[in-house]
């Protein structure tokens, strides 16, 4: 089991490096913005233009400044300036990182304490009116784009511009540390557009698999042992039924934590994904690496954790 | 005589499906008497195993519809309340199923699993019933018990699985062992163990036991007494020295002949039965044998035979509407080694048998056959497992299906 941990990782490492390569790569053959020009600002000279080339490094051969840019990381856990502002990529992502963490794990436990019990309720009660109702409710959800939605939610209670003004509307966001309660009440709305979509596709998924479970013949096993159908559903049923929902958590949270561009545009929230977002917008190559290398580091994070958690939940992987 | 211990009378279940309705059981009426051994032989679909699933308030549910009465030490187990049968399953009624890798929950430890089954009946510490659970692996002869606990189901082998099975079935030391197939998932070799085993058990601990099996070489080795069922209905019935030595139903005929044996020349060919067996939904009018019975006549078509006494035994019934000295001959030309064409000929040489005149217009119809289905398809046939389909198919899949016919190869398994 160590190693086959210690190997997913040292795979983890080369595929960042992979990673970043290849945007590497495609910053500098996809036609974009000369980022020297656009930080020179408006009128500027075509001296002043090359002035800032060298001082940024891009008149080097891409392989060099490639070289140069991994070398600054592992040796000195420097991802470089941006373009634009100068200020240290590691400084703006660790400014932003709060706001996505709570962004999206806030979002996680909602969709779970909405999904997860509907999709049992469903599975149990399956072909009710419940289970149908349901179902419908999950097909909306799932249908209703995030951009959508998340100005519907704006203009119906945000309290500057919606109807029935309950909730703090776009751009409120302050930090947990700032003030606990506005950090909360900020992320209500927002939360709720995220778990919408997912809190549909968990119920789907969780009713699907339970109903899948509870048609194997240990559940049979169960019942003929005489436990009570509680017992039967929730120890031998739901205990088999999440394993699956659990690996899909793992992998959308790391998705997730790469950024929700389109949540923090609408909300404007100050995370990862909109930091991402202006700097493709502006050509500011060190910040969109960095958020890039971020991203690709959490999604493999995360896909060694659900495959350690599936191990851990299903004795029959880990001989394998 | 004394009261049996398990009796089921005229029991007639049948489930509303999609299709229709399956009459999967279809007024029969069997006995066990306390310590001893009742064979269920039937085919896939043939309704064996769902009297024993009903049992144990196993098939209710909103489509089904049960009639008759099961009585188990003198409570009726058909209008039993939910929470007194629960009581009485895993306690003094058990029953194991056929493939004992998917009928143990296999995330959980085979320990934990036999201390939760005597948890839902004792009230026992779990550190008493670890120790329980160790001594009933030992029981029915597990080696290493106590490493053996702390292991999940994946880690045995499929004889040990079946016997941690059994060891899980009688934790709670049950007046009544059902066993549904037991061996068929087997080896061989396992087989015979294990049918040792429980006859073993059997005489320690005094339980009684119905084996349901489609293999007449299984009930041969254990039981006191068997049921023949065909198409949901009971065809023949007696002591398995009745049923060996005299067998009176032209279905059982096909069962014993069917069975390749080792002291009959190597070129004689095995007289299997033609045909499949009926849908459930769909039965083949009159007797429900009469479209794969090589001795049949026009009124079998129209008249369906009731159990009726053999000569000269009491206990010996069957239903079949051919005249007793007639199948005396047919088995005794059998048995002779006689083709099956002069058998025939001879069968059809005996006087017609009169059809009531109430039944003289009666429609006659050989049924359909069993659709292959994907319903109530259990994870076990998902991987690739063999076998023709049962009707119990066309019911609502959580009643999962577990009858089956052939033996099913798995690999080289050790104790």
């Amino acid at each position: 089991m160590a190693t086959y941990i210690v190997r997913r990782i040292l795979w983890g490492i080369v595929l960042t490096i992979l990673v970043s390569a290849l945007t590497f790569l495609f910053f500098n053959i996809l036609p974009s913005a000369d980022p020297a020009v656009l930080r020179a600002g408006r009128n500027s000279s075509p001296a002043t233009i090359e002035h800032i080339r060298v001082e940024l490094g891009l008149n080097k051969p891409v392989y060099t400044q490639f070289f140069t840019y991994m070398k600054n990381i592992i040796l000195h856990w420097n991802f470089g300036y941006s373009f634009y502002s100068g200020a240290s990529v590691t400084s703006l992502i660790k400014d932003r990182l709060p706001a996505t963490l709570s962004l999206t794990l806030g979002a996680a436990v909602l969709w779970l304490l909405i999904g997860v019990p509907i999709g049992i309720i469903s599975a149990i009660k399956r072909g009710s009116a419940v289970d149908r109702g349901a179902m419908a409710g999950a097909l909306a959800g799932v249908s209703f784009p995030d951009f959508w939605l998340g100005l519907l939610v704006l203009f119906l209670f945000a309290n500057d511009i919606g109807r029935f003004k309950i909730f703090p509307g776009a751009g409120s966001y302050v930090g947990l540390t700032v003030s606990p309660v506005h950090w909360f009440t900020s992320l209500l709305l927002p939360w709720f557009v995220l778990a919408s979509t997912s809190a549909a596709v968990y119920s789907r998924v969780l009713r699907g698999s339970l109903i899948e479970s509870m048609g194997e013949d240990y559940i049979r096993t169960a019942r003929a042992k005489g436990l009570t159908e509680r017992r039967v559903i929730w120890r031998h049923g739901v205990r088999s039924a999440v394993t699956p929902v659990l690996t899909i958590l793992g992998l959308d949270i790391g998705a997730l934590l790469g950024g929700a561009v389109i949540a923090e545009t609408v909300f404007d929230i100050p995370g990862i994904g909109r930091l991402n977002y202006q700097a493709i917008v502006s050509s500011d190559f060190p910040i969109v690496q960095g958020t890039v290398i971020l991203a690709a580091l959490f999604i493999v994070i995360a896909n060694i954790v659900v495959d350690i958690m599936y191990a851990y939940l299903d004795p029959r992987v880990r001989y394998s | 005589m004394s009261t049996p211990l398990f009796s089921v009378d005229d029991l007639r279940v049948s489930f509303r499906t999609l299709d229709g309705v399956v009459h999967a059981v279809d007024g029969i009426s069997y006995a066990v008497e306390a310590g001893k051994t009742l064979g269920i032989v039937g085919e896939s679909g043939s309704g064996k195993t769902v009297s024993s699933l009903t049992a144990l308030g196993l098939t209710r549910s909103d489509n089904t519809t049960i009639k008759g009465s099961i009585t188990f030490d003198g409570q009726d187990m058909v209008t039993l309340a939910d929470d007194k049968l629960r009581a009485v399953r895993g306690n003094d009624m058990a029953m194991i199923f056929q493939d004992p890798l998917s009928a143990l929950h296999p995330f959980y430890r085979v320990g934990w699993q036999l201390v939760e089954a005597m948890r839902a009946h004792q009230s026992i510490s779990k550190s008493a019933a670890r120790t329980r659970a160790a001594e009933l692996l030992d029981l029915v002869g597990i080696p290493d018990p106590k490493r053996r606990i702390d292991q999940y189901p994946h880690e045995f082998s499929g004889g040990m699985r079946q016997r941690a099975m059994i060891a899980m079935a009688l934790s709670n030391e049950p007046k009544l062992l059902i066993a549904d197939e037991p061996t068929t998932a087997l080896d061989v070799t396992v087989q015979a163990q294990i049918l040792a085993l429980l006859q073993d058990l059997q005489e320690r601990l005094g339980t009684a036991i119905i084996i349901i099996t489609h293999d007449l070489g299984v009930v041969a080795q254990i039981a006191d007494d068997i049921c023949v069922m065909y198409a949901g209905r009971i065809v023949e019935r007696g002591s398995t020295e009745d049923i060996f030595h005299a067998p009176q139903h032209p279905y059982t005929w096909g069962l014993l002949r069917s069975i390749p044996r080792l002291d009959n020349p190597r070129d004689e060919e095995l007289m299997p039965i033609s045909g499949r067996p009926p849908s459930l939904i769909n039965r083949p009018s009159g007797c429900h044998f009469h479209p794969r019975c090589p001795y049949v006549r026009d009124a079998h078509k129209r008249v369906d035979p009731k159990l009726a006494a053999v000569d000269g035994s009491a206990e010996h019934v069957v239903a079949c509407l051919l005249e007793s000295s007639v199948r005396s001959r047919i088995w005794d030309g059998i048995q002779s080694g006689r083709d099956a064409d002069s058998l025939q000929r001879m069968a059809a040489s005996s006087p017609e048998p009169a059809v009531p005149p109430e039944l003289a217009n009666a429609p006659e119809s050989e049924g359909t056959d069993i659709e292959p289905s994907e319903e109530g398809v259990t994870e076990s046939e998902r991987h690739g497992q063999h076998g023709p389909m049962g009707p119990v198919d066309e019911v609502d899949h959580r009643l999962t299906r577990n009858e089956r016919s052939g033996d099913v190869i798995t690999g080289p398994e050790d104790t």
